[in-house]
């Protein structure tokens, strides 16, 4: 057995830095299936999987390689899937599967420019209201957007910690660029890594109901193999877990499965402020596109101009008060996404007319360059 | 001494949900006898109940899933197969059932039927066959006789069907039956083998759908039983390409095909601990 | 119908019987118990249940032999039959 943390520094690009995070998180079954850019993914837990106990297993498609994890996951592994846009549709029906079921698990999206094939070898951030909404109904998604290596190294733990604390699939969403790009990677000493684990049931077997959900709106999950014979459905369904085709029942559960993430917004949202103090024009981005934000913010203090990044590493659940509270006291907010306007919209949302809001953006296959930041900040304050 | 009183306690209802039962399934289906079947060979196999996970897909069989009382599993429409299949390789420990119907496992599902048992997975999976899509009302599937009605072929099945078990033996699976829900002995028998063994194991059973299948083919539940009776023709061992599923030529039924190679775990381990 | 000859041994064997059960308000009314049972246990009943179906009724308790069938064919885990104390073969009613 080798270990499963690789304490020490590395020159790892994204999608292996997202993979040994996942092993450091405890992740100890995968299943996946090929596709640019995330293949690599794939690939490394191919070979590490087997070294630390685990096991790796390349599906017929993307739609099984999400039953898969979910099947794992019920099972009591703490399991993962990487993808890319044209995958990441064919996994919207089980992500719904994982959130009504309520089933930890961790799903890695490293974007590319789409619609459809679009172009493969190539970075974008377009899937984001996918991510959000891809999935028919109703329901609270968590998903993190990594700049780095580093970062998608960390994110990745985070993601499974989240999907355990809250029961739910959690998103990563990361792009071709952070994927393929290679950088120094610091693996810090396991002792250093807090891990968490979904809640779990006690007390007497036979009287335990799945879905009665504990102190912070999340149930115990029994395993399959424990002896406490759940039901888990995808059909709407009470405590029991048992289906139950009624209005009052349909509003139980989603308010339940909404509930447990919208009452833990401030345990869940993680942002990074960088010279927003006394900024006028706040620029709010994620992933890729804030190491051209950071840029451009610094270019635009030196020409004189008092410009901050809210930088997202959390996008779902969208930091709604942040924005508001940031609306409040800017001349004007620009959002920067390598996209033609996502979260653009929520941004639009939650300044509501308090402050212009424009969008940097296009629609992928190139990052965002800072000179196109700095440009549109001027045209903010000017 | 022969009537109904509220003490009485079905032989199976251990492994019931009974708080859930009458089922949802309608007059005359066959799917509760191949549960009722497959309920008598998980406890006639003697292990703990508790290492025995069931799961189904969408469909009438796919509610099967719902009224076992042992660890269970709804998923998605034709996904039951690769669930189980993460399932299995997390916890290799459970016995892994999966239970459901035609159009699940091998129109919409047929990719991972397939694959699963190209690998060998070790998994049991019963398939009540019964024709047509059931819960929507009685459309054609993959399953339907060439010429039959159904609601989407108002004028007669243009497609030809799968032959199931030549399908399985094509693509790996180790051990293959077929047999009706009125040989329900031979069925019983046919899943527990299934159960104790190792490897992809591959159980169809015809069962009647009075309300679809039926209705539109002007045959009742009672008339589809005389044909299982009448047309089958049992044939242990019988070539999986020789079959045959034809309601006028006959039926053949049976244990097709039993014999050993290693799993998808067993060759994994193999492989990786080099 | 008498025996033309008596087997040595007809007062060692017995013949299992059964007595059957049905939990009515399962029943849906398919038959397929009626319509299967090897001796003709069985009849419909005129009466409903509480779901408005016609449960099986038995006829002739007797003739029931254990043999589980209406137990494996019910769809709707409705019917059920368990051993009867044994009795020997010169006993039985022979039709």
């Amino acid at each position: 057995m080798e270990p499963a943390v690789l304490t020490g520094e590395h020159f790892l690009n994204g999608d292996v830095a997202c993979a040994e995070g996942a092993l450091a998180a405890g992740c100890r079954f995968f299943a996946g299936y090929p596709i640019t850019p995330a293949t690599e993914i794939a690939e490394h837990m191919s070979k590490r999987l087997p070294q630390v106990g685990g096991v790796f297993i390349q599906m017929e498609d993307e739609i099984s390689a999400m039953a898969a994890i979910l099947g794992a996951s019920c099972a009591g592994a703490k399991s993962m899937t990487a993808t890319s846009g044209p995958g990441f549709s064919l996994m919207m029906e089980n992500i719904g599967l994982g959130i009504t079921m309520e089933t930890p698990c961790v799903l890695v999206n490293v974007q590319r420019a789409g619609p459809s094939t679009g172009l493969p070898t190539l970075g974008a951030q377009g899937d984001m209201m996918q991510a959000r909404w891809g999935s028919h109904g109703h329901y609270e998604i968590i998903a993190l957007a990594p700049a780095s290596p580093q970062e998608i190294f960390y994110q990745t733990i985070t993601a499974f910690n989240l999907s355990e604390t809250y029961r739910l699939p959690v998103l990563i969403m990361a792009d071709e660029i952070v994927g393929h790009l290679s950088e120094r990677v610091i693996i810090p000493d396991s002792s250093k890594i807090k891990l968490r684990s979904r809640p779990r049931p006690k007390g007497r077997k036979d009287r335990f109901l799945p879905y009665r959900p504990g102190a912070n709106g999340v149930a115990p999950m029994a395993h399959a193999g424990e002896g406490y014979m759940v039901h888990f459905t995808g059909l709407t369904h009470d405590e029991k877990g048992y289906p139950v085709m009624t209005a009052e029942a349909q509003a139980e559960m989603v308010d339940r499965i909404t509930g447990k993430i919208r009452k833990n917004l401030d345990r869940i949202i993680q942002v990074e402020r960088y010279r927003l103090e006394d900024a006028e024009v706040a620029l709010i981005s994620y992933g890729i596109s804030t190491r051209s934000s950071l840029a451009a913010v610094d270019e635009a203090r030196e020409q004189g101009i008092k410009a901050g990044l809210l930088r997202l590493l959390t996008v779902w659940p969208f930091p709604e008060d942040m924005v508001r509270e940031l609306a409040k006291r800017v001349k004007g907010l620009i959002t920067v996404e390598l996209n033609l306007g996502q979260i653009h919209l929520e941004v639009q949302r939650c300044a509501e007319g308090r402050a212009p809001v424009v969008l940097v953006g296009h629609a992928g296959g190139s990052v965002i360059t800072p000179e196109e930041i700095v440009e549109k900040i001027k045209e903010q304050v000017g | 001494m022969n009537g109904s009183t509220s003490s009485q306690k079905h032989p199976l209802d251990g492994l019931l949900r009974t708080d859930r039962i009458p089922h949802i399934w309608c007059p005359g289906c066959g799917i509760g006898t191949v549960f009722s079947s497959s309920l008598i060979a998980i406890r006639s196999t003697g292990a703990e109940p508790m290492k025995t996970a069931v799961v189904s897909g969408i469909g009438c069989t796919g509610r099967g899933a719902g009224y076992v009382n042992l660890d269970s599993y709804h998923t998605t429409h034709g996904r039951a197969i690769p669930f189980a299949t993460g399932m299995k390789l997390a916890n290799p420990e459970l016995s892994v059932v999966v239970f459901s119907g035609d159009g699940d496992l091998f129109a919409i599902g047929g990719n991972h039927f397939i694959h699963a048992a190209r690998r060998n997975m070790d998994l049991t999976v019963i398939c009540v066959n019964n024709l047509n899509y059931g819960m929507t009302g009685g459309q054609a599937a993959a399953t339907t006789p060439y010429l039959a009605k159904t609601s989407t072929t108002p004028l007669g099945n243009p497609e030809a069907p799968f032959n199931l078990p030549l399908l399985a033996y094509a693509c790996g699976a180790t051990y293959i039956a077929r047999w009706t829900m009125l040989h329900t002995r031979d069925l019983t028998q046919s899943i527990t083998e299934a159960l104790t063994r190792t490897g992809f194991s591959f159980i169809e059973v015809l069962a009647p759908c009075p309300t679809g299948y039926g209705r539109k083919n002007k045959l009742k539940a009672s008339d589809l039983l005389k044909v299982y009776q009448e047309k089958a023709i049992v044939k242990n061992g019988a070539n999986p390409a020789e079959t045959i599923l034809d309601l006028e030529q006959g039926i053949t039924l049976g244990k097709f095909v039993e014999y050993d190679r290693p799993t998808f775990a067993q060759n994994y381990k193999a492989v990786t601990s080099d | 119908m008498k025996f033309w000859r008596v087997p040595l041994d007809t007062e060692q064997i017995v013949i299992t019987r059964g007595v059957v059960h049905i939990i009515e308000d399962r029943c849906k009314g398919c038959g397929y118990c009626i319509d299967y049972c090897p001796r003709g246990v069985l009849e419909a009943s005129s009466r409903f249940n509480n779901k408005g179906y016609h449960p099986p009724v038995v006829r002739q308790p007797d003739l029931c032999v254990n043999c589980h069938y209406c137990e494996a064919i019910c769809p709707d885990f409705a019917i059920y039959s368990v051993e009867a104390p044994a009795q020997p073969i010169s006993e039985l009613p022979i039709k």
